[in-house]
């Protein structure tokens, strides 16, 4: 008799702690507000990524295409994984003097671990880290990018 | 007649193989599971299936680069790594961060700590059939990595730390965030006891599997929740104060029990814990420089240099060998996951296979940090 009692209150017991369970699911059932994050795909309008965020670098230009880049190479030095390359080329300024300016600066996107090394050891702040995130592309070779545009020139108030 | 049929029947142990593309082994682990009808024998794990050489290959890095690395082992505890090998730079070069530093470093951990036990609670329902519990952990999880987002600009491999300070000051809205959150998580967390603690088919499954005694976990070198939850006090933030621990009080979570409910237990505490030194550090951070001065290319004196921390999985310790150069000689992780993962065979021994998947989750395995 007393095994039966034993054998029936468990039983109820667990009834009830699965009750408790779906007072929880039941719960959030009709608040489904509260329990989804972020609708993403739908949400892509109105999605902003914090400031900091750290999605791909990027050398940003003013409207006379003109960037912050001396070519000095101290982002290369400090890339871990090779993501960054540095092409400078000498040109003659109108002085008359060599001078040696940048030419490509290549990155790899698919190397990259965005680990702000680089941003971060930037003497003249001249790539900054850009919050696109949505890079899938077909091609891996379109992951290799040239950060600075065609026929850009050094900003003329950056020190070298 | 069927007792005649049972002595005429032969059977003999055959191995099955539970991964290394097996959904509850978290990753690429490979356990060649020795069987005898549903019990289990033997259990070998064969590891380095995503074997990465990260300490090969901080031979070749320079000091400051090596600590992005250090996120990939174990993902799930990325500000503590990089904390350790932070605190192994600074503790070779005797630099003195500022007191700001530390609170943030030790809140981060904090916060990171959080984040992993709430992936490990709802990982662990969804290996035990309670899919709910993934929905649920994951939502709270996501206000955590916010915050790391807004700080720190990453939400899984942070980066954050550097060597004499962090990369980023604190953003202007992580205070309000962080009470927000704790706030929030202190109301939500009966509701994960309510959900999987009490639940009946989850004790039915967990309470007595595979116990571990004290000196079993001491022979095995078991840390973190899950060697605590044995009665092993091993927690480095109370024994080895680095970082802010000396200056906020907490317990650590002791359990006689070691059994997996023991270990799921321990977790779950050390939640409460974790917000209880958050909320005492949230309200007085220091002023002060978040990055020290530091030399252009960090060179660490000749000799051995060792840092230990508490990750959310166990002691994790960073031994650097250093000939005065740029890079280090060599570099050895003393991960936590790996000695962890070698007490699974002693703890199944004799039990059936399905139980060998809530045991597992309660070592709370994460493969990268095992072959790192």
């Amino acid at each position: 008799m007393k095994a039966l009692i034993q054998y029936i209150s468990t039983i109820l017991q667990g009834l009830l702690t699965l009750v408790k369970g779906m007072a929880v699911t039941g719960h959030y059932f009709f608040r489904p507000k509260l329990i989804t994050t972020q609708q993403y795909p739908e949400n892509r309008q109105t999605l902003k990524m914090f400031d900091r965020f750290r999605g791909e670098v990027i050398m940003p230009h003013d409207e006379n295409n003109h960037h912050k880049c001396t070519g000095c190479g101290i982002c290369e030095m400090n890339c871990p994984n090779g993501s960054i390359e540095i092409i400078t080329k000498m040109i003659e300024t109108p002085e008359g003097k060599k001078k040696k300016v940048i030419d490509k600066h290549i990155y790899h996107l698919g190397m990259c671990t965005l680990c702000n090394l680089c941003v971060k050891a930037c003497p003249t702040g001249a790539i900054v880290m850009g919050q696109k995130f949505e890079h899938a592309v077909w091609d891996r070779t379109q992951l290799t990018k040239v950060l600075n545009q065609p026929g850009s020139e050094l900003m003329k108030d950056v020190k070298e | 007649m069927s007792n005649n049929l049972q002595d005429k029947i032969e059977t003999q142990e055959y191995i099955v193989n539970m991964g290394p593309q097996h959904p509850s082994t978290h990753g690429v682990l490979r356990l060649m599971v020795n069987l005898e009808g549903e019990i289990v024998k033997n259990v070998d794990p064969v590891v380095g299936y995503i074997h990465s050489g990260i300490e090969k290959m901080t031979e070749s890095l320079a000091y400051p680069q090596i600590i992005h690395l250090t996120d990939r082992m174990d993902y799930l505890s990325a500000h503590m790594n990089n904390e350790a090998v932070a605190l192994c730079i600074e503790n070779a070069l005797q630099v003195e961060v500022s007191d700001r530093v530390k609170v943030i470093r030790t809140l981060m951990a904090e916060l990171q700590r959080l984040a992993s036990h709430q992936l490990w609670w709802c990982v662990m329902g969804m290996d035990m059939g309670a899919l709910t519990t993934f929905f649920y952990g994951l939502r709270d999880r996501e206000m955590i990595l916010d915050i790391f987002e807004e700080t720190c600009g990453a939400r899984l491999t942070l980066n954050y730390s550097t060597p004499g300070g962090v990369m980023f000051d604190l953003h202007p809205n992580f205070q309000k965030r962080v009470k927000e959150f704790t706030k929030y998580f202190r109301k939500v967390l009966p509701e994960y006891n309510q959900l999987l603690t009490g639940n009946v088919i989850f004790k039915e499954r967990t309470v007595g599997l595979g116990p571990l005694s004290k000196e079993d976990a001491i022979a095995y070198g078991v840390t973190g929740p899950t060697g605590r939850a044995s009665g092993f006090a091993c927690d480095v933030r109370k024994h080895n104060p680095y970082s802010a621990y000396d200056r906020v009080q907490f317990n650590e979570i002791l359990r006689t029990d070691g059994d997996t409910f023991g270990r799921y237990q321990a977790r779950i505490d050390e939640m409460y814990e974790s917000l209880n030194i958050i909320d005492q550090l949230i309200d007085n951070i220091p002023e002060g420089d978040y990055q020290a001065k530091m030399k252009g290319v960090i060179k660490l004196p000749e000799g051995e240099f060792y840092q230990r921390v508490e990750t959310a999985r166990g002691e994790l310790g960073v031994y650097i060998l250093s000939d005065g150069k740029k890079n280090p000689y060599r570099v050895k992780f003393r991960s936590p996951v790996f000695s962890n993962l070698w007490v699974l065979n002693h703890l199944i021994k004799g039990q059936k296979i399905a139980d060998l998947v809530a045991v597992m989750s309660t070592l709370d395995l994460v493969i990268p940090d095992i072959d790192r």
